[in-house]
Parts: structure tokens; C-alpha cells; sequence
């Protein structure tokens, strides 16, 4: 049978493997010989070393703190917002598992912002924001930390929903006769939380954690949409200050493929993480 | 055991339901409000937004009924905003452009990842390992490490239509659609397909009169993961794309914001409701689907 298949590759593999050729791995292999390039267009490149990984952070000679500046912001970034979506979303789906009325029409609507995109997800909150703000006369963008906080509300209120999802799931996996067991051993509340649903729930916790940390650290549109990197790239998260690099600047697109090179291995550092972790958590359960 | 659970619950219930359906139903009209501002605000004249941007009318109702009426009637405009949104953002072309790549995109994605994960799996020579390996790795690499190449690459091979944007769409997202299918084709039993090849099927009949129909499950989930991805994609649309000619909705989105000095927040209003609806209206038809696929993207990806 196997062979009777074989013979219809070029029907069954051949066009994916073309459009991911085109759409992936041409373009990342370029990219990378890229960054060692300085280029404006994909054929007049000029081979440059290193000097664009250099410029990064030196540039004449003088150390350029903007990129640093979008690494710690979107670091601090991703861990508020890690934090705060997954304590938040945990503690809804607890609620929604306790069987009150209403629980399908309370999920519907929690989930609902996910499915907006960030583009016009952020338009809706930016109208918000500035309509409260302008009381105090002030925009969004006044500093980087109300730019900061407003990035903050916008993603929880888009991933809650999402992670409640996996967390009510989560919750009902838990065989009820572990609670029933822990309850006639005559744990309170607290004990039944700290005993035996989080530990029950470390794998949802674990898929959770690594979606919110990953959506944090690749966030783009509602950077672009909300803030724009204002005030002064101030609140450029990395995704941005890419963008900003490449297409801002003439002449930078080298260095901005250099940061998007950066880019790709801190990602995909937390990605093996993810999978590391993960694997072993299946070996011991 | 179940009925004692049950039985539990239904004391929980008693004790704290009614209290906690409370708490509920006030926390998730807030939840949503942001949505019902925006249509709120879009039938106000662009001038009244940011004076009035939670209120009904110019005037307190403490003024008495028919100033609180008159001050109504000042600041709401009926459906101009709508007109204006609609004219300046060419609203009706993006649209279709946005449904037009979506559809296109998920159908062609389906169909063909499908068929690449069932001959990966099926097919076991090194070729097709380092081809699921690829796929695997294609997943952690994110979109700004490829973006000004692929862009580039794609002008130059005449993608840049709503057409040619499908096989971008196909190729940045065959990873995540492989991995899926390649998921459920192994735990598909091959007796099955043996079975119709002997009764004498070709393996492309075999594939889309016998295996195609089992994987319906994945196709569901593979195909709202990337309607939702597509739908409210920007920036790949947006490099990818001549955009003066095709725009989709978050192109056209931030277009408005950018193109004009002074933001028209009455036309921005509106538009976020013409964008909003559709997904609105989807997500209520489709709701129990839509909530398990991302359940099952998720725990998958």
C-alpha cells in the first residue's frame, strides 16, 4: 500500500511542499544570510559580517539602549500579563464549574473578545481609554506606563476568555472522586485548592502559562494599533521595534533582520522550554 | 459516586448559586460593554464622542425630559457615520476581500495539508520525516523573522493578489495544519484503508471516500484555528498585499487611522461595528464548534 501512495506525491505533498517553500523556507533561510547582509531589496545585498548584530546595540561607537529598552519592556510586559490573565481566567473557571445557573451564556461572553482581532480590538479600547483619560487630560500615550497598562487590559481582556476555556476543561477533568475523597478526609477549601486542584491541574497550568507567555512575547497588532510604539518608541514591545527597525529607517533593514534573527531564538528558546516541560510532566503522570 | 457528586453540587448550589449568578451576570454586561459603547458611540455625531463618550445626550435628565431629548437629538446622527466609514474605508471591497481570502485560505489549507499529513504518515521514508520535522519546526519560528523576505519573495512571484495570498497562507500555515492532521491520521487503524484499496480504490479515492471523512473532527478545528488566524490577520496582508488596490478589514482599519491628520472617530465607530458584527454573528452560529476547536488547538499546539 505504501507504495501505491508513494507514487501520488506529487498530488498529495507536492503543492504543501511548494507553498511552504515560498512561504517558509526560502524566506527563512534568506532571512537569516540577510542579517549578515546590509540590503534594501532581497537582491541587492552586500555581505557586512556581523556589523549588523553589532549596530544593534552600538551605533558610532555610542551604546543604543532601544532595543535593550523593548527587550526588558516586553519581558515585564509578558510576565504581568502571564500572570495576571492566568489568576484571573483560573478563577473564573472555578466559578463557572460550580454548576450555577447561567454558565453557558457567562462563557460565551468572556470568550467572545478572543475572537476579535487586535487590530480593531485595540480601536475599541484606545476610544475608551482616551475618553477617560482626557478627564485628567491625558492620552493613552502620555507615558510609557499608561501605554504599559493599557497593553495590560487590552490582551487579558482579548486572552482571559481564551484560557478560561482551558482551564474550565482543565478543572472538569478531575476525577470527582478525588475531591469526593479529600472532602471525607475533611479538607477545607483552601486544602482542596492547594492539594489537590492545582496539582490535578499543573498540566493546564503548564499550556496556559507558555500560551500567554508566547502571545505576550510576539505581540504585534495591538502594540501598532494602540500605542504605536508612543510616546517617543517608549513602549515599543519587540515585535514592533522590529517592525520600526525595518521598515521606519532606511538603510536599517539589515539590522532589523539581525533583531528579528534575535527575535526568532528567544522564542523558540521558550518554545523547547515549553516542550521540555511539558513531556515531562506526561512521563510522570 | 457520580450522584454523590451531584448531590454535592446541588448543595453548593443552594447555598451560593443565586449570589454568584449575581456577580455574573453584572460582570459580564461590564465584560462587554466596551462593545456596546462603540455602537453606542457610532450613532453620535464625531464631535459629541469624546465630550459625551458614555452618555445618552448633551443634557442631564435632571434638566427634565425635553431638554434630556432635545440634547439626545443633538448629539446622535442616525447612520451618517456609517455612510462616511463606509465611503472612506471602501468598507463593502474589504469585506468581500477579507471573505474571499478567509474562505479561500481554509479550503486550500484543509485540502491540502490533509493530504500532505496523510502521505507523511502513511509514507514512511526519510523524505516525509524531515518534512514533518519542518512542519514541526515552522511553528516557533514567528512572523518578523521572515516577514520582509517572504513580502519581497511573494511581489516578486506576482502573489501579492487576494488570489496569490493563498498560497503565502498555505505555506505559513501548512506547519500548524500538518502537525494537527498528522495527529489524528495516526490513530486512524490502516485495516480500514487496506481494506478499500483491496475492494479496489485508488489511494485518491481511498484518501477522499474513506479517510477524508474520519478526519472531520480535525478538519473542524484546523479550519476555525485558521478562519480566526486569516480573518483577523494584518501585518502578512498587509506586506504581502498591494494595499492600495486590495485591502482586507484591519488593513482598512488602520488605514483610517493613519491616512487622515485628525482621526474621524464617528467613521472609526462605525466601522468597528461593521467589523465586529460578522465575527459576532459566526461565533453565535457556530458557538459549540468554535470553542472546541480552540480547546483542541490549544492543548495540541
Amino acid at each position: 500500500m505504501e507504495k501505491a501512495i508513494k507514487k501520488y506525491f506529487p498530488l498529495f505533498a507536492l503543492p504543501t511542499m511548494i507553498a511552504f517553500t515560498i512561504g517558509f523556507i526560502v524566506p527563512f533561510l534568506y532571512g537569516i544570510f540577510l542579517s549578515f547582509c546590509k540590503f534594501t531589496t532581497v537582491v541587492d545585498w552586500k555581505w557586512v559580517g556581523i556589523e549588523n548584530y553589532t549596530k544593534i546595540f552600538f551605533v558610532d561607537g555610542k551604546l543604543d539602549t532601544s532595543f535593550l529598552h523593548s527587550i526588558w519592556y516586553t519581558a515585564l510586559f509578558t510576565v504581568v500579563s502571564v500572570l495576571v490573565i492566568n489568576v484571573v481566567s483560573f478563577i473564573i473557571a472555578m466559578a463557572l464549574t460550580k454548576g450555577i445557573k447561567g454558565t453557558n451564556l457567562f462563557r460565551t461572553v468572556f470568550f467572545l473578545p478572543n475572537l476579535i482581532g487586535g487590530i480593531v480590538l485595540s480601536y475599541v479600547w484606545l476610544m475608551i481609554f482616551n475618553a477617560v483619560l482626557q478627564n485628567f487630560s491625558k492620552t493613552i500615550v502620555s507615558s510609557q506606563w499608561s501605554a504599559f497598562w493599557g497593553l495590560v487590559i487590552v490582551v487579558c481582556w482579548q486572552q482571559i476568555g481564551y484560557m478560561m476555556i482551558i482551564y474550565i476543561a482543565g478543572i472538569q477533568n478531575i476525577p470527582g472522586e478525588l475531591i469526593e475523597a479529600a472532602k471525607i478526609d475533611g479538607a477545607n477549601a483552601w486544602q482542596l485548592l492547594k492539594s489537590v486542584t492545582l496539582p490535578m491541574l499543573m498540566p493546564t497550568i503548564t499550556i496556559c502559562s507558555f500560551l500567554t507567555l508566547t502571545n505576550g512575547f510576539k505581540l504585534f497588532d495591538q502594540n501598532l494599533a494602540l500605542t504605536g510604539g508612543n510616546p517617543g518608541k517608549m513602549s515599543q514591545l519587540l515585535a514592533l521595534n522590529i517592525y520600526d527597525t525595518m521598515y521606519g529607517t532606511t538603510g536599517w533593514q539589515g539590522i532589523g533582520q539581525a533583531k528579528a534573527v534575535i527575535f526568532f531564538i528567544l522564542v523558540a528558546i521558550i518554545a523547547v522550554a515549553q516542550n521540555k516541560l511539558t513531556t515531562r510532566k506526561e512521563v510522570q503522570g | 459516586m457520580a450522584k454523590n457528586t451531584e448531590q454535592v453540587s446541588t448543595i453548593r448550589r443552594a447555598k451560593h448559586g443565586g449570589l454568584l449568578t449575581a456577580l455574573f451576570a453584572v460582570l459580564s454586561i461590564l465584560w462587554i460593554s466596551p462593545l456596546f459603547i462603540v455602537l453606542l458611540n457610532s450613532f453620535k455625531r464625531k464631535a459629541f464622542i469624546f465630550r459625551y463618550p458614555f452618555g445618552l445626550s448633551s443634557a442631564s435628565i435632571t434638566e427634565g425630559w425635553d431638554a434630556f431629548v432635545a440634547g439626545a437629538k443633538q448629539i446622535f446622527c442616525g447612520l451618517l457615520n456609517y455612510q462616511n466609514g463606509i465611503k472612506q474605508t471602501n468598507f463593502w471591497e474589504c469585506f468581500g476581500n477579507s471573505l474571499f481570502i478567509t474562505v479561500a485560505s481554509v479550503a486550500v489549507i484543509i485540502l491540502c495539508c490533509s493530504m500532505c499529513a496523510w502521505y507523511i504518515v502513511r509514507v514512511n521514508s526519510k523524505g516525509t520525516k524531515i518534512m514533518y520535522l519542518l512542519c514541526l519546526f515552522s511553528m516557533i519560528v514567528p512572523f518578523q523573522m521572515v516577514m520582509f523576505t517572504l513580502s519581497k519573495f511573494a511581489n516578486m512571484l506576482h502573489l501579492s493578489t487576494p488570489l496569490g495570498i493563498i498560497v503565502v497562507y498555505l505555506g505559513f500555515g501548512a506547519g500548524l495544519s500538518v502537525f494537527m492532521f498528522t495527529g489524528f491520521v495516526k490513530s486512524i487503524s490502516l485495516e480500514i484503508e487496506e481494506a478499500a484499496m483491496i475492494d479496489g480504490c485508488s489511494p485518491v479515492q481511498t484518501f477522499f471516500l474513506v479517510v477524508f471523512p474520519i478526519l472531520k473532527p480535525t478538519t473542524v478545528t484546523v479550519a476555525i484555528l485558521q478562519a480566526m488566524w486569516v480573518w483577523n490577520d494584518y501585518l502578512l496582508p498587509n506586506l504581502v498585499l498591494s494595499t492600495n488596490k486590495y485591502k482586507t478589514i484591519p488593513i482598512a482599519v488602520q488605514f483610517l487611522k493613519q491616512s487622515h491628520g485628525q482621526v474621524d472617530w464617528g467613521a472609526m465607530m462605525a466601522v468597528l461595528v461593521l467589523a465586529i458584527l460578522p465575527i459576532v454573528i459566526f461565533y453565535i452560529a457556530c458557538q459549540k464548534y468554535i470553542i472546541e476547536g480552540v480547546l483542541a488547538g490549544a492543548v495540541k499546539g
